[in-house]
């Protein structure tokens, strides 16, 4: 671990002012600390932001309003999130473990990065950890790796499976700027895709600081999570898909669909929902569905099951969220 | 010093007779408050203070090449770095546990990841951070990193566990001529053992005395090791090992962090603390070679097997001859005449292959298992009856009778258990919504060793009693088994037993591996207390078999007295030595048992979700109901992660270990263990030792991972045949259509 300066926040404007220049804003520390230990992080100061008063989580005119350092544990046993985003609660109960859930904070979650094996061995190329050194996950063992969104630099998954869950919800992230200003960030919006730039994972700029999440009411109460993965617990999902949908009168009114495991980023298609949208449910609008979505699906060797693996859950997780008369 | 040479079988013992009546008790751990509070320390949390210095592996960036420059510069103008550690004489992972020190790199690499350097600091993270700094120039060559590309390339090993091939009568013709035939080719991939303890040492040396607390299997060989990579004498060194955050055989040779603590202190005039990063644990202490096995089954319609042939082939890194003993169980398991066990070891440029729990079973029997499955299904005849019509009355090898034999037994109460009456043999029969649910057994079997063993019993005019060996318990209830010995045998109830071990300067003991620790300790903690019964009688006036000792008190005839008085002030103390003997040459000895287990396979995603297990092992006389119940199940998960999750992933471009973390390597965690059950069946085998027990920490894992595998067939009409059996490979026969019949 390289030396660094440790700060502690007294609010918000001052923690985004101290990570401007080489700062990195700790809460839960779960991810970071590990990084910092293998050097692939090394920031120069940590501004310790987990006293901040950003811990509520409060009802809005339409939903719900969840404070950056609301722990992950809180948020997914919390009545109101459980009652009206149950997606949510069950995707944060399918990711890490309960110890980690304790102290992993909700803007931590976005933020986690990848766990991609090479970008975790100083040793090994990866454009992620060291822009130009090249990708050994491309021909190497990318069993975890993306099908959808990757690009020749860098196949690497964004592990979160709450944040597939807040996407499929329509959250959006509040920030906040060095300059005082804030802004909100769609959460489809904030994660980047790897392109020529694989180590600039996301659209915040520097020192800007997730202050809240932000659900509209939910378009639907048919919420499924469903996470496929190696074991049962503390592993990270090979495809996960979170749904949520609405029936009316025996033809699906609206439908979100996210996926964690198959990109970089938490991945949603509005062209595959748009199809689903005033028709019948049944095994083919789900097939053409499951097609759309990976039309341009590329497997690299190890993560080709993915594909397959993708469509499959697809299909079960659309039959399971369109079936009865709710 | 009275010793025993195990030649021939006790008659019956104070251990049947069980007057005090704690040997087979379900008792709780001699040291589990300690563990259970934190006051059983790793090796790292011990010699806290001032003066202690840290020292961080540096690892080799690439898998093969030579070493051209270490940059330490930078290193050591790191603030707090107050040494850097380099040569051609440090040690690039663990010793073989056969072998006499561990490899030195002499300006090399041989694998990735091997020791360079030791960076040593004021801390920890001083020493981290100048690990970090250390630049390693060297020259790259190609190197060899696949088994199967490998394999033309494969060489007989010179004899090991067992001898490389192992033939009787005439394979080939029989095979050839056999009425139904199995020929299947399994793959099993590399495994780390994964303790919960990393490696660790501390080292302190006072003037030309080393003392090293660590954690390690086997005290007396790895004192010599230590010593020899040292190039001082074994009476220079004393290990220290009370506890041990589990071993699995990873800890059985000294780890490079002992030897690089210790040589380290010496420069620096200080104690060093080295521990193993978690990754470092994965890439240079030693894994279980990856294996490609073919396994041949000839045999009559009516389900004789008349041939069995168990080709195998293995990895090694150059230099290394030990190979993982795949064949041991197919030598004895099933009958048939014509019998052909073979061993290939081929080398590649990997972190040395050595012992991980069952060496040999634990992936031998995945193959011989699953084919066995696979054959009687082509007979149509039920697995279990298939095992039965082959179960042979001498062992098929040699025609040597077995000291012990109850594999049908353990089948039969099992099936009774499980309700395998109820297997539909047809796959896919049982589905409940997106779940197909199977069931499926295998046999377990694990050849029984014994070790020579010393052990002293004191016995303090106070009437308590002390054991002292440098057995070491790595989680497996040695003190617990212990000190029930001596209890049974002394008549001391467990409140007046101390047990020290770990401690080199003890006598020296088996250690703990190939499941012969419990059997060859406790047989030395028997004879030692045989020792001291006799003089008991003598004081007693009596003869030893008339002399009964229960809560401290001995009886002869209409006679008691206190063992305090008839002690008078005086303490007594003996030293007892068991040696393996003939009866482990004149007769087949191993553990056996039979393993069920009902999985459920996701029909959409390939998942598989074990729901029920049940083991029914037989190991001669269970010493404690409950550590080896936990010796039983802890194999069962160690079987589970096999068949399903673990694999330790190899680049075949570089040889990189790919996923040297606990978040990457899989072992099962709770959630993907349910309930388990195990039934111990009783037994006595007094050919086995002194004890009449046999090996069972490895039995456990014998076969289990089969079981698992033959389920998820029965459940979706899957098989896969190259473990572990992760959800894209099964997904990939449900996808194909696999088993819909």
């Amino acid at each position: 671990m390289r030396p660094f300066e440790y700060q502690r926040a007294t609010d918000a404007g001052q923690a985004a002012d101290l990570a401007v220049a080489g700062g990195r804003f700790i809460a839960g520390g779960t991810n970071l600390l590990d990084l910092m230990k293998l050097e692939i992080e090394a920031p120069r100061r940590l501004v310790d932001i987990s006293r901040l008063p950003l811990d509520r989580i409060e009802p809005t005119d339409e939903g719900l309003r969840i404070g950056t350092l609301v722990t992950n544990s809180d948020l997914a046993r919390h009545a109101a999130v459980r009652r009206d985003y149950p997606v949510l609660a069950r995707a944060i109960l399918a990711g890490a473990s309960g110890q980690i859930r304790n102290k992993a904070t909700t803007g931590g979650n976005l933020l986690q990065r990848t766990r991609c094996y090479y970008f975790y061995e100083p040793s090994a190329a990866c454009n992620k950890r060291e822009p130009g050194s090249g990708c050994a996950a491309l021909d190497g063992f990318n069993r975890i790796h993306a099908v959808l969104g990757g690009s020749e630099n860098c196949i690497a998954v964004h592990p979160s499976d709450m944040a597939v869950a807040l996407l499929a919800l329509d959250a959006t992230v509040e920030t906040l700027l060095p300059d005082g200003s804030s802004r909100e960030i769609p959460l489809a919006e904030l994660h980047r895709l790897p392109g020529e730039t694989p180590h600039i994972e996301t659209t915040l700029e520097p020192g800007e600081l997730i202050v809240a999440v932000v659900l509209p009411a939910p378009i639907g109460d048919r919420q499924v999570y469903r996470k496929v993965r190696d074991r049962a617990s503390y592993a990270f999902a090979l495809v996960s898909v979170a749904a949520v949908a609405s029936m009316e009168e025996g033809r699906i009114a609206a439908a979100r669909l996210a996926f964690g495991g198959l990109a970089p980023k938490p991945w949603r298609n509005e062209k595959v929902e748009a199809h689903l949208v005033g028709k019948e449910p049944s095994p083919t609008l789900f097939e053409e569905a499951a097609d759309l979505l990976l039309a341009e699906a590329r497997g690299h060797g190890a993560n080709d099951f993915k594909i397959t693996l993708a469509r499959r859950t697809l299909c079960a997780v659309l039959a399971e969220a369109c079936q009865g008369d709710k | 010093m009275p010793t025993h040479v195990m030649n021939e079988a006790l008659g019956e013992t104070r251990l049947d007779k069980g007057a005090q009546g704690l040997i087979g008790k379900p008792l709780d751990r001699y040291e589990g408050r300690l563990k259970v509070t934190g006051k059983a320390p790793y090796a790292y949390e011990t010699r806290h203070g001032e003066g202690v210095a840290y020292g961080v592996v540096v690892t080799a960036p690439v898998a093969k090449g030579k070493v051209v420059s270490i940059d330490t510069l930078k290193a050591f103008s790191s603030p707090g770095v107050i040494h850097v550690l380099t040569g051609d004489n440090l040690p690039t992972n663990s010793a073989q546990p056969s072998g006499d020190k561990p490899a030195i790199g002499g300006g090399q690499i041989h694998f990735y990841g091997q020791v360079l350097a030791l960076v040593v600091a004021d801390s920890f993270e001083a020493a981290r951070h100048g690990a970090s700094l250390v630049t390693v120039e060297c020259e790259t060559r190609e190197g060899r990193y696949d088994l199967d590309a490998e394999r033309p390339n494969a060489k007989v090993p010179p004899p090991g566990n067992m001898p490389p091939d192992t033939a009787r009568g005439d394979f080939e013709r029989a095979f050839a001529e056999a009425e139904v035939k199995l020929d299947e080719t399994y793959r099993t991939p590399s495994q780390s053992h994964s303790a919960m303890e990393p490696h660790a040492a501390v080292a302190e040396w006072q003037g030309g005395q080393l003392t090293v607390h660590t954690s390690c299997q086997l005290v007396g060989d790895n004192t010599r090791q230590l010593a020899a990579a040292l190039g001082i004498k074994p009476d220079k060194v004393r290990i220290l090992t009370p506890y041990i955050g589990g071993g699995f055989g990873g800890k059985l040779g000294i780890g490079p962090e002992a030897v690089l603590a210790a040589m380290v202190a010496k420069e620096i005039g200080r104690p060093v603390k080295v521990a193993l990063t978690r990754q470092q644990v994965y890439q240079v202490t030693s894994r279980r070679t990856d294996t490609i096995q073919r396994v041949r089954i000839g045999a009559t319609r009516d389900g004789r097997i008349t041939a069995i042939g168990h080709e195998s082939w293995c990895s090694n890194m150059a230099g290394d001859d030990y190979f993982e003993p795949i064949g041991l169980s197919t030598v004895f398991l099933y009958a048939g005449e014509n019998r052909l066990i073979t061993h290939r070891l081929a080398e590649l440029d990997v972190l040395m292959a050595s012992a991980m729990r069952a060496p040999g079973e634990a992936v031998g029997m995945l193959a011989l298992e699953n084919a066995m499955d696979e054959m009687a299904e082509k007979l149509g005849l039920d697995p279990i009856e298939f095992r039965k019509r082959n179960e042979p009355d001498r062992n098929p090898e040699d025609d040597k009778p077995f000291s012990s034999r109850h594999l049908i037994e353990c089948m039969e109460e099992g099936a009774r258990r499980f309700g395998w009456s109820e297997r539909e043999a047809r796959p896919r029969a049982r589905q409940e919504g997106d779940w197909l649910i199977g069931i499926g057994m295998a046999a377990a079997s694990r050849k029984n060793l014994l070790a020579q063993s010393s052990a002293e019993v004191r016995l303090e005019p106070d009437g308590r009693a002390i054991v002292l060996t440098d057995m070491t318990d790595i989680g497996t209830g040695s003190y617990t088994i212990l000190a029930q010995t001596a209890g049974e045998m002394l008549g001391l109830p467990m409140d007046r037993i101390t047990v020290l071990l770990g401690d080199s300067a003890l006598p020296e003991s088996s250690g703990s591996g190939g499941s012969f620790g419990a059997a060859s300790a406790g047989s030395s903690v028997y004879i030692a207390c045989e020792a001291l019964i006799e003089r008991l009688a003598r004081k007693m006036d009596c003869a030893a078999e008339d002399l009964t000792l229960k809560d401290g008190t001995a009886v002869a005839g209409n006679r008691q007295v206190p063992l305090v008085e008839l002690l008078a002030g005086e303490a007594l103390s003996a030293e007892g030595t068991l040696q393996p003997g003939n009866a482990t040459k004149d007769h087949h000895q191993a553990s056996y048992g039979a393993h069920f287990c009902e999985v459920a396979v996701n029909a959409v995603t390939g998942e598989t979700r074990v729901r029920r297990m049940l083991s029914v092992c037989e190991a001669g006389r269970i010493l404690n109901a409950k550590t080896a119940r936990s010796q039983c199940l802890g194999g069962m998960i160690f079987g589970i992660g096999t068949a399903l999750t673990e694999e330790l992933v190899i680049d075949d471009r570089n040889g990189l270990l790919v996923n040297h973390d606990l978040a990457e390597y899989h072992v099962p965690v709770n959630a993907d263990v349910p309930q388990l059950d195990v039934v111990l069946l009783d037994k006595v085998d007094r050919l086995a030792s002194p004890m009449a027990s046999k090996g069972l920490g490895e039995l456990g894992i014998s076969g289990a991972g089969a079981a698992v595998t033959n389920a998820i067939y029965n459940a979706c009409g899957v098989r896969v045949r190259d473990y572990p059996a992760t959800l894209d490979k099964v997904l990939e026969g449900l996808a194909e259509g696999g088993g819909r019949q």
